[in-house]
């Protein structure tokens, strides 16, 4: 089912006495949800994921803006008859009811022509239940669950009534490390298999990269890029997204171009002939460094990280905006020991330029 | 080990040797009494022992009256005051302006005085020289009544003694029932809303089902209190509740000890143990029953 979203808005009133006007948590969002793909809305906590979540189940009617599924426009629609499946970040699983009861309770509510008998219910809930692996679970209760099964009923649950899209709201947050990871291949392979269009949010950049078709990456209510997770990776519209993905984070300095030449404090790294002399943030990968003993970039040496594979250095210099800096080098690069200096030349196309004052992309 | 164990006794024995003195001793002692014929308390003699009290009570009608009085109470107030407080909890629960105010209002009952709420079911039944009672004047608009809710037909008084319980039972249980309710995880709604359940199904799918710990221990409380019944029937009826064929068992205990026909220990020592002993099994059914409907959530 392809999803639009048309100059769809939310807007609360501001709490508290003193506080005036409103807080605009979904601020005029206009795309489209492919049919069958899953999206990752993306964010930090408070830039309004949560908020659209419940816009598309319609816990929330939008102040503005229309929402359709397919060609019907769902905006007035009360949560029940828009056929979503919800996933709930603390899964809300019904602690009173077994795993089966749990998976039942959506298709328990059909009514008039939808209505199922029990044969066929239970048929369906087993299906649902095998899709997800928890075949042999079906009569405990969710408390005797770990946190990945009963992830995996809350799935169960949502995809029973076959929805039109399924919701989840930060799905792997309760979720340790370990079982992160694979709660996410999980995701993907029932997405993949079921061809539901999903729509996921999370404030885990990683996660979204991982198992997203697409990515929605926001902040303060305004989407600032929608794209393929590698092509906003590598190609970020500003700052913010550009900040935001990739672990460990991008390395910004304070930079300036003059006559066509990008400067990090007084060494020139880039020529840029067509731009015009401007005071701009250089933005670099960690996996942009290469560690040479007469590279152009001299900075002052805080540690070495050994990560197996790769070295991860941490270095300070002036023109840093952050406290320090890292940089990703293999572990076979020669890195200088026993001083305090090391020496980088940047790799080109890992250098991303952003303007001084609006941090829009420079290109 | 050894030594913890001492310190645990130690910190534990003030309330043991005060619920020892006060509850345990009393309570063997008024068994001990009940078997022995005649106890008086100024002599400490008795002239026999057997199963005599307990008979000349199960045969007494004033104990039947009162047994009859309680039972009927329980079975009435007890249900109906559960019921009310859960659908003026849930009501509560789903409104938004003024909640505080409701609250505040249902509230007030278990703030006021038992004398206090006497006094005002006066002014509603009672019949004086000068009013029939606001109950009757608002009868006499249908052609009814007038009744005499205080000296009049056992039904209309047990009535309003069952009014008056509930009345003044049912605050308590609306606190608790509507904190039990604000304790269920919206989340659980929203789930369910999502998956178009209906009202209904949610109130006795999800609501009740989270709240029944809440509305079990309501349950059992409520059994207790209602069979101890006493000073709500002489708020209304005063204290010669045998004459006005209103008694209860605690107060049929009282008036053996101390009231008109009193100085009979043995007897009301032998009605406190009946008595204890039907707590004892309703409550003990209560929670057989109440195991396998009650969701402990840990």
């Amino acid at each position: 089912m392809k999803v639009t979203l048309q100059n769809l808005t939310k807007k609360f009133p501001a709490r508290g006495k003193k506080s005036q006007g409103e807080v605009i948590a979904v601020n005029h969002f206009d795309f489209v949800i492919p049919d069958g793909k899953l999206i990752g809305l993306l964010g930090p906590s408070g830039c309004g994921k949560s908020t659209a979540l419940n816009l598309l189940c319609g816990l929330l009617k939008p102040t503005e803006g229309r929402i359709f599924f397919g060609d019907e426009d769902v905006t007035d629609l009360p949560p029940e008859k828009r056929e979503v499946g919800m996933v709930f970040q603390n899964y809300a699983l019904y602690p009173h009811l077994t795993v089966m009861q749990n998976i039942l309770f959506p298709l328990q509510n059909l009514k008039g022509a939808q209505k199922l008998s029990k044969a066929e219910m239970d048929q369906r809930a087993r299906d649902a239940a095998k899709l997800v692996q928890i075949g042999e679970l079906m009569d405990r209760k969710p408390g005797e669950l770990s946190g990945g099964q009963q992830q995996r009923v809350a799935i169960a649950r949502a995809l029973v009534k076959m929805p039109r899209i399924l919701l989840m709201d930060e799905p792997l947050s309760n979720l340790d490390a370990r079982l992160r990871l694979q709660t996410r291949e999980e995701i993907r392979r029932i997405q993949r298999k079921t061809q539901i269009t999903t729509v996921f949010v999370t404030h885990d950049q990683e996660e979204a990269m991982s198992i997203s078709d697409l990515i929605v990456v926001m902040k303060d209510g305004v989407v600032q890029q929608i794209g393929k997770p590698q092509e906003v990776y590598d190609d970020p519209h500003n700052l913010f997204v550009a900040s935001f993905l990739g672990t460990p984070p991008i390395n910004l300095f304070h930079g300036r171009i003059e006559s066509g030449r990008v400067y990090v404090g007084d060494v020139p790294i880039l020529e840029q002939p067509a731009l015009p002399d401007q005071e701009i943030t250089v933005g670099v990968r960690p996996e942009g460094f290469v560690p040479k003993e007469d590279g152009a970039f001299g900075c002052t040496l805080k540690g070495v990280e050994v990560m197996g594979r790769d070295v991860s250095v941490v270095f300070t210099h002036p023109a840093c905006v952050a406290a320090a800096g890292r940089a990703i080098v293999s572990a076979q690069s020669q890195l200088p020991s026993g001083q305090n200096q090391v020496r980088f030349d940047f790799i080109p196309e890992k250098i991303r330029l952003f303007h001084g004052i609006t941090e829009e992309r420079i290109r | 080990m050894e030594k913890k164990s001492v310190k645990a006794w130690l910190y534990l024995l003030p309330a043991m040797l005060f619920l020892g003195i006060f509850l345990i001793y009393p309570l063997v002692d008024v068994f001990v009494y009940s078997f022995e014929e005649n106890y008086n308390f100024a002599s400490q003699s008795y002239t026999g022992t057997g199963l005599f009290n307990y008979s000349y009570v199960l045969r007494d009608p004033y104990f039947l009256q009162a047994l009859k009085n309680t039972f009927l109470l329980v079975v009435i107030t007890v249900p109906l005051s559960t019921g009310l407080a859960l659908l003026i909890s849930v009501g509560l629960s789903s409104i938004k302006p003024l909640r505080e105010l409701y609250q505040t209002v249902f509230f007030l009952p278990y703030v006021t005085n038992t004398l206090a709420v006497g006094l005002v079911f006066m002014i509603l039944f009672k019949r004086t020289p000068y009013s029939d009672g606001f109950v009757n004047l608002l009868l006499s608009l249908f052609h009814a009544g007038p009744v005499d809710f205080i000296d009049g037909p056992y039904g209309a008084k047990m009535l309003v003694l069952c009014l008056y319980t509930i009345w003044v039972v049912m605050p308590f249980k609306i606190l608790i029932l509507t904190s039990a309710l604000a304790s269920v995880n919206q989340t659980y709604y929203n789930a369910a809303k999502i998956d178009g359940t209906s009202g209904l199904r949610i109130f006795f799918r999800i609501t009740l089902p989270m709240i029944s710990p809440s509305l079990v221990y309501l349950i059992i409380t409520g059994f207790i209190g209602a069979f101890k019944a006493y000073s709500d029937a002489v708020a209304l009826f005063g204290t010669n509740l045998n004459a006005a064929g209103m008694n209860t068992i605690v107060g049929y205990v009282y008036d053996m000890l101390y009231g008109n026909s009193g100085g009979y220990p043995s007897y009301a020592s032998a009605a406190a143990i009946l008595l204890f002993a039907i707590v004892l099994t309703i409550t003990c059914i209560n929670l057989l029953v109440s195991r396998k409907h009650v969701h402990y959530i840990s």
